[in-house]
Formats: C-alpha cells, structure tokens, sequence
C-alpha cells in the first residue's frame, strides 16, 4: 500500500462521514459547513488522481462559492432555531467531529512530511497539468462545454427576469 | 538516501518555520506602522511609548489580547464559535505557501528553490483559500447570536463574494502572459519587463479588489463602526478577535506578496538581494493602501456593489478579451 494509496483511502472515509452527517444534521449551518469539508476530501481525491485543475476548481467554485451562497441565504431567510438544542448533550459529542477531523489532516500531513520531505514525491504517472486538461475540453469537447454554458446563460436570464423589480407606476 | 531525507526534512521544518515567523512580525508590525502613518496624516504623534518610537507597541497589544478574559455569548453557537477565528487566520497564512520570494539556494551542492511549494496550479489555489476565507466570517458573525454581527457577516459575505470574481478575471491576462498558473512561472515570465506596464488595466483592478477583499476603508461595510459596532467580530474578544485581527493583516501581507508576483515582477530587481526586493515592494502596496485608508471616506451600501459588477467586471472581462486578442495577433505574425 503506497501513500497515495492510503490518502485515497483516508480522504474517501472523510467525504463519506462528511456528506453523512451533512444530511443528518438539524441546523442547516452545520450541515453546510460538514458538505464543505466533504467537497475538501473531494478535491484532495481529485488531486492524487492526477487532476490538480480540477481539485482546485472544485475547490473554488463548490466550496467557496455555491456554499457560500447557500450560507449566505440561509442567514438571510432563516429565523434561527436556538442552537443550543444541538448542543445540550454530552460534552464528548461536541467534540468529537473536531477532534476526529483534525486527528486526519494532523496524520496525514505527518505521513506526508515524514515520507516526503523534500517533496519530491510527484503523484501518479497519468498527471493533467492544466494546459492538457484545458486544451482537451476545449477541442475534442467543445460542443458539450457549449451546451452546458448555454443552459447556465438561460438559468441566468430567468433568474434575471424573476428578481427584475417592477415599476410602481 | 537517508542523509537526504534528513536533509529535506531540515529544510522543510527551517523554510516554514521563516515563513511563518516572517509573516507573523510582518503582520504585527505592519499594524504599527499602518497606525502610525495614520497619526501622521491626521497630524498626530501616534504610539510613541512602548519602548523607543513605540517599536515594542505590537508586542504589548499581544501581551494584551492574551490576558484579556475570552467571552462567549451564552445563544452563540459554541463550537462554530469557537473555530471561525482560526479558519479567517489560517487561510490566510496558507496561501503564503505558493508565494516565491527569491531564487534557488545552492547549499552543499543541493538546489533550493526558494518557494514552500511550487504548485502548477498555485494562482487557482490562491483564490481557493481566499474564498475559503469568507467562512471564517461568516460563520463568526453568524454564530454569535447576535444581529450587529449576523448583518456584518451578511454584509462581508455579499461583498468578498462580489469582489472575488473581478478578482479572479483580473489574473486570467496574466494566466494568459505568463501561460502558466504556477506563481514561480509567472514571476519567471516577468524577468525582462514587470506585467505592470503590459496590463494596468489588470492590476487596477486587481488592486481595488483586494482592497475590497480584505474589507478596509474605502470597502469597509462589514465593519462600519457606527452602525454595526464592529461588524462580525463584535462579540469576540481577547485572542479570538486578536486572531481575526491578525488574519487581517496576514492577509495585507500576502496581497502585498501577490501584487509584486502577479505585476512587479515578484522578487526580480536590480542590485539588491531578491527577498530584499520582495519586502520592498510588498511594503510599498502597504504603504498604498494605508494611503488610500487615510483620504477616502466609507462607501455606500449600493455604491459598493455597482461598482464591482456594473464596472470592474466588465472591464475585466474587456480586458481579458482584448488579450487574447492581442496574444493571438503576436503568435500569428
């Protein structure tokens, strides 16, 4: 079993418990912030398998944007339920998801320095670097990208149409 | 082999450790300077008493912060609460990580480059973990149970969440200049001429954005002291706020950084030793935006996101068309 091997293994367990909890919690805040860590393990997925583009976009754009937004929503429209409900149980409950994510990424950072340090460990022979990654969709799958962007410009306009305010005349 | 692996694992632990001691002084001090260059353009003095020209002022707001008593509002949501401070100050040390500050070091016969990580997509993951940085905030001023900080989170995600995408179209001319996301490429790239000079339009936009990012006085909404108290970090105090307080000015620091790689020309100069350069022109952004926060005053709520998406993001797209343009008429003749 390589490193990469076990990282795999590691960051799939920590998207699956994630995205669990994610769906089992009450408060919609702390579902958002576990779908969060789950699209983490994702994007480290993506990345040891060869497509750093990807992981980063995953990154940007699930993680730090449409999460964003849902959170953003969410405090606007939400009259909060006390939070303190989630909380009033035992002590060892709350933190438990803490200290287990940070145990993770504190052994998986430990493996990776103490196995690599001067990082020269590259990851798997088969790897996109983005000029490839971009090219490919662009040329071989341009007819796709086009599609799916002319879906998005029509979400777009009707989400344009809907918010446009009325004249009160 | 295992001489090796001492080896890298020496320079791994010495290179953080810099880095991490580097940004943290930078950070503390630049909190001085920015105060006392504040004074100076009102006409005052400013911290003077802490040891000579107020020099050790930063380590006595530490010293401060640390004994001060760490509150938690009885409604808050404990565990957010608790965490959303380091999540705003860890993000912005992380992204220090892809910034090169010189050339390689050659010692016993072994290359050193300069950089913590080289990654070939580094401009993406710095925007990841700036807009990673947004929940820091908003999860702070949403767990507070309290309305001042839940507007200022409200306020702050709106606004980073605007800014991030002109932001980000800014940097694709120079993605596409430098034909490469790797910051150490984009820095190689400018080795004859900085991209200031090639794309102003970029770095104006660039620079307002930051500016816009890191939520100061022209861009300070979240925070706006006579409304909203102190926006989303109202409820924190001692080493919790000192933390947002330092992810702040962390973040100051590594906008300076990537401003120099992105247009200056990174750590490229004459005469002068490459970080030397590097910390010169990271303070002269500094000095910029302190400028900028002693003459303008605060803008409105609408003003501020007309600006972002009815200007600076067309422009950048423009620009970006315009590039391209330009590239593709350079490569064909």
């Amino acid at each position: 079993m390589t490193i990469l091997n076990l990282i795999f293994y590691v960051s799939a367990a920590v998207v699956l418990c994630a995205t669990a909890l994610a769906i089992t919690r009450q408060n919609v805040v702390h579902a958002v912030c576990y779908l969060v860590i789950s699209f983490m393990g994702t994007a480290v997925i993506f990345y040891i398998l060869g497509a750093p583009l990807l992981a980063a976009l995953e990154v940007i754009i699930y993680a730090g944007g449409i999460m964003v937004l849902f959170l953003f929503v969410i405090m606007m429209i939400k009259d909060q339920q006390s939070p303190m409900d989630d909380f009033s149980s035992i002590r060892i409950k709350k933190w438990l998801p803490a200290v287990i994510l940070a145990g993770v990424s504190a052994i998986m950072a430990g493996v990776l320095v103490f196995a690599d340090p001067g990082n020269r460990l590259r990851p798997p022979a088969v790897m996109g670097t983005p000029q490839e990654f971009g090219r490919m969709l662009f040329q071989d799958y341009w007819f796709p990208v086009e599609i799916a962007s002319l879906l998005l410009l029509a979400a777009l306009i009707g989400a344009l149409y809907l918010g446009h305010r009325k004249d009160i005349s | 082999m295992l001489t090796q692996w001492i080896m890298g694992f020496i320079l791994l632990i010495v290179k953080l450790g810099v880095c991490l001691l580097a940004l943290l002084l930078g950070a503390a001090y630049l909190v001085l300077a920015e105060r006392k260059l504040l004074a100076r353009m009102q006409i005052r003095i400013g911290p003077n008493r802490a040891g000579p020209f107020g020099l050790l002022q930063p380590i006595a707001d530490l010293i401060k912060m640390m004994t001060k008593e760490d509150l938690i509002p009885r409604e808050a949501d404990r565990v957010i609460f608790r965490y959303a401070p380091a999540v705003a100050a860890a993000t912005a040390m992380l992204i220090f990580a892809v910034v090169p500050f010189g050339d390689h070091l050659v010692l016993w016969g072994n290359r050193i480059p300069l950089v913590i990580t080289d990654l070939n997509v580094g401009l993406l993951a710095v925007l990841g973990l700036s807009s990673l940085g947004v929940y820091g905030v908003a999860l702070g001023g949403w767990a507070s149970h309290s309305k001042y900080s839940l507007l200022g989170a409200i306020r702050s995600v709106a606004q980073m969440i605007s800014y991030e995408l002109s932001l980000g179209l800014s940097l694709v001319p120079i993605v596409m200049m430098a034909g490469s996301f790797s910051l150490v490429d984009i820095v190689a790239a400018q080795t004859k001429y900085p991209f200031i000079f090639v794309q102003p339009i970029s770095f104006i936009i660039f620079f307002i954005s930051a500016m816009a990012e890191i939520k100061r006085i022209p861009f300070d909404m979240p925070e706006a002291e006579n409304e909203l108290i102190a926006g989303y970090h109202t409820e924190y105090s001692g080493l919790r706020f000192g933390l947002f307080f330092l992810g702040e000015y962390v973040t100051l620091v590594t906008l300076g950084a990537l401003t120099a790689v992105f247009f200056l020309g990174g750590w490229h100069g004459p005469f002068l030793p490459g970080v030397i350069w590097l910390i010169i022109k990271i303070a002269a952004i500094a000095f910029c935006m302190i400028w900028v926060r002693g003459t303008l005053p605060r803008f409105r709520s609408d003003q501020l996101m007309d600006l972002g998406w009815k200007f600076l993001t067309p422009l950048a797209l423009i620009n970006i068309v315009i590039t391209g343009a330009v590239l593709l008429i350079l490569t064909v003749t």
